[in-house]
């Protein structure tokens, strides 16, 4: 295998938890509800599902915890912006910093523990294929499972009455409230997926990208993924495109550090940041402001009766 | 069963006043019962947490130093918050309010510079943080890019530069290859108050915040302009209050005071900068802000309540073996509550049985 397919490979690898944690929090962010807790989710997914995949020995029930964490942690979430109608910025940065908190103090028992590889696909004859085979046919199954995920977000959006429903109240919530659609029952379901979504990136993280868990290994990536949202103008496509670019900046200034070309690491470190900012900042000058911001996003909703 | 709001016609004062306490009284009962799942007596934690340092002299003034990095920094997210301005990215204004002001520290070392290094020192902390605060507010008011999260990519940069530069120009050459820069030189220091004590000056300044903002917001058009533009933001434009202007200020305000949090901090506690400056002040303002209901006074109430779990969880780490994060569970659960707890006063609330009330 080439360096260059070793870099494609891994690129694949660091896109994918961009990838599901972006999926998940388009759909809440569609419904209307700006869920900044993202961060903290995807740890406790990565704490959550790598504890139980050690303590079973079983990386199906690691993965189930950590989507069941990421869930648990939305519903809380949920509780506090749709129950109560809190500020959702507010409760969002709150629900990430006791994330954060609360995945180190469940991870803490396993620090220093391994997991052994998940096994990628294997198709005779196609996987073996050179260049292309171990990069089309021979990754593991979250790969495949983000794109399917990509594809179903994009359809239930854009094909049915329900993902319809789920845009005009995330669009105009006293108007569809209006209609008699289920504005709090729709916003809570789509906040549990998307913690869900965030709960399995975590357990990607911990389990198949870096088999280990340290605290504050989520390094900010929630909060690339809430950018990669509104950097995708809230379209399903362009969180995949985007979330690509992403894992691809990420890969390239880690192999640019190893190679030492006397640039400081820490400078290296910080272009997945840098570029955060900058493609947030290109979007604003070609479009004026973000396009395709959905009309009630972050607007608490207070039925009147 | 569901949970049902109804706007109130008038919010009442008790209650106004009460949703903090409340808030801080569930959250303590969360985090007793997450303690308990982990197998630990909650009342034990809460001694160790709550009882000890309130009746030890030596935490209590570890309190007033811990709660005037986060009374500076909150008394500064208040400006932003008060204007519905998301500025989360105190922590690293703070930092590099230290990193530029340890600029001059460095710079003058072993010179012999004079009275003027400390004074200067905290001007450069002031600027750094304002002007690397002005950023996102600046990106926001020129092209329309999400203050919330420029503001918070900026902290993780701002915690690489700090450290590249002790683990590299800046490191001390006879440091045993330790990544931190050279002990500042008493000119450089910010003394305490108190000859024998830990309180620095920083707590004077953070006292001064509190006042100056306390008349800035209550008795000035500038504070009635920043409540008016979170409150009522067509209003504000309609009376001539230009958002941009706003924004900018209340951003290099907020930048301003972390930076001075920050050089404080590094001038009057550790007196070298090294690579882990702060166990997160810039976030646990946010808590603070909250907490103190935005306001200068209440701010100050709430610093010095959450500095005490930095204390508590500091002990409870060492005499109960329960890990620092337990801390941070706790702050982010208590801005939970808060943040709910301000729902009860400006709603009814009723739990309602599914094909109940109607």
């Amino acid at each position: 295998m080439t360096t260059f397919e070793a870099i494609l490979l891994t690129i694949v690898t660091a896109s994918t938890p961009l990838l599901i944690a972006s999926l998940g929090e388009l759909v809440a962010e569609r419904s209307g509800v700006l869920n900044l807790g993202v961060e903290g989710m995807m740890a406790m997914g990565a704490a959550c599902s790598f504890a139980a995949a050690v303590t079973f020995n079983s990386t199906a029930i690691g993965v189930g915890a950590g989507v069941l964490a990421g869930a648990v942690m939305a519903a809380l979430f949920a509780l506090v912006v749709l129950g109560f109608a809190a500020n959702q910025v507010g409760s969002g940065l709150a629900v990430t910093i006791f994330g954060l908190g609360l995945s180190g103090l469940i991870g803490a028992p396993f620090v220093g523990a391994r997991r052994d590889p998940v096994a990628p696909l294997h198709l005779p004859g196609l996987t073996d294929l050179p260049v292309i085979g171990r990069l089309f046919f021979g990754q593991d199954l979250f790969v495949y499972g983000s794109l399917v995920l990509t594809l179903a977000v994009a359809l239930y959006l854009n094909r049915t009455r329900a993902g319809l429903i789920l845009r005009s109240i995330g669009e105009n919530h006293a108007s569809a409230h209006g209609l008699g659609l289920p504005v709090l029952k729709t916003r809570f379901l789509a906040i549990l997926f998307g913690g869900a979504c965030a709960g399995l990136a975590g357990a990607y993280l911990s389990l198949v990208y870096t088999r280990f868990w340290s605290p504050g290994m989520t390094a900010g990536r929630g909060w690339i993924a809430l950018a990669l949202v509104v950097f995708a103008a809230w379209r399903p496509k362009w969180v995949l495109i985007g979330a690509y670019v992403f894992g691809a900046a990420t890969v390239l200034q880690l192999h640019a550090q190893a190679a030492q070309f006397g640039v400081p690491s820490q400078l290296l470190s910080a272009v997945p940041y840098l570029a955060t900012i900058l493609a947030l900042l290109l979007l604003s000058l070609r479009h004026g402001r973000a396009i395709g911001t959905p009309g009630s996003l972050g607007v608490p909703f207070v039925p009147d009766r | 069963m569901r949970i049902e709001l109804s706007p109130r016609a008038s919010v009442s004062p008790i209650w106004r006043a009460i949703a903090p306490v409340l808030a801080f009284v569930t959250a303590f009962l969360i985090a007793g019962f997450v303690i308990w799942l982990m197998g630990r007596s909650p009342i034990a934690a809460f001694q160790v947490y709550v009882s000890q340092p309130l009746s030890d002299p030596w935490a209590l003034q570890e309190i007033l130093v811990k709660a005037t990095p986060l009374a500076l920094i909150a008394i500064g997210l208040s400006y932003c918050f008060r204007a519905n301005l998301w500025n989360i990215g105190a922590e690293g204004q703070y930092v590099i309010g230290a990193v530029v002001g340890s600029w001059i520290a460095l710079k003058t070392h072993g010179t012999d510079a004079g009275a003027w290094v400390l004074p200067a020192m905290l001007a450069a902390g002031i600027l750094g943080g304002a002007l690397y605060g002005l950023i996102p507010a600046f990106l926001k008011t020129r092209f329309g890019v999400n203050e919330i999260l420029t503001s918070l990519m900026l902290v993780y940069i701002a915690q690489l530069v700090l450290d590249y530069l002790v683990r590299g120009p800046w490191r001390d050459p006879k440091g045993f290859n330790f990544p931190q820069s050279v002990t500042f030189d008493p000119a450089a220091t910010l003394p305490p108050i108190f000859d024998a004590g830990r309180v620095h000056y920083g707590a004077v300044f953070a006292a001064v915040a509190v006042l100056v903002t306390a008349v800035v917001l209550g008795r000035t058009l500038f504070g009635y302009r920043l409540r008016l533009t979170g409150d009522a933001p067509r209003a504000a434009r309609f009376a001539g209050f230009s958002a941009k202007t706003t924004t900018l200020a209340v951003f290099a305000i907020s930048g301003g005071l972390a930076g001075l949090a920050g050089i404080s901090e590094v001038a009057g506690q550790i007196g070298q900068l090294q690579p882990s400056i702060s166990p997160g002040y810039g976030f646990t303002a946010i808590t603070v802000a909250y907490l103190g209901r935005l306001n200068p006074i209440g701010i100050l109430v709430a610093a010095l309540v959450v500095s005490l779990t930095f204390i508590g969880g500091e002990s409870a780490q060492i005499m109960l073996k329960l890990p620092l994060d337990l801390t941070q569970a706790f702050q982010g659960i208590l801005l939970l509550c808060v943040l709910a707890a301000d729902a009860l006063v400006s709603n009814r609330v009723r739990i309602v049985s599914r094909g109940g009330v109607r």
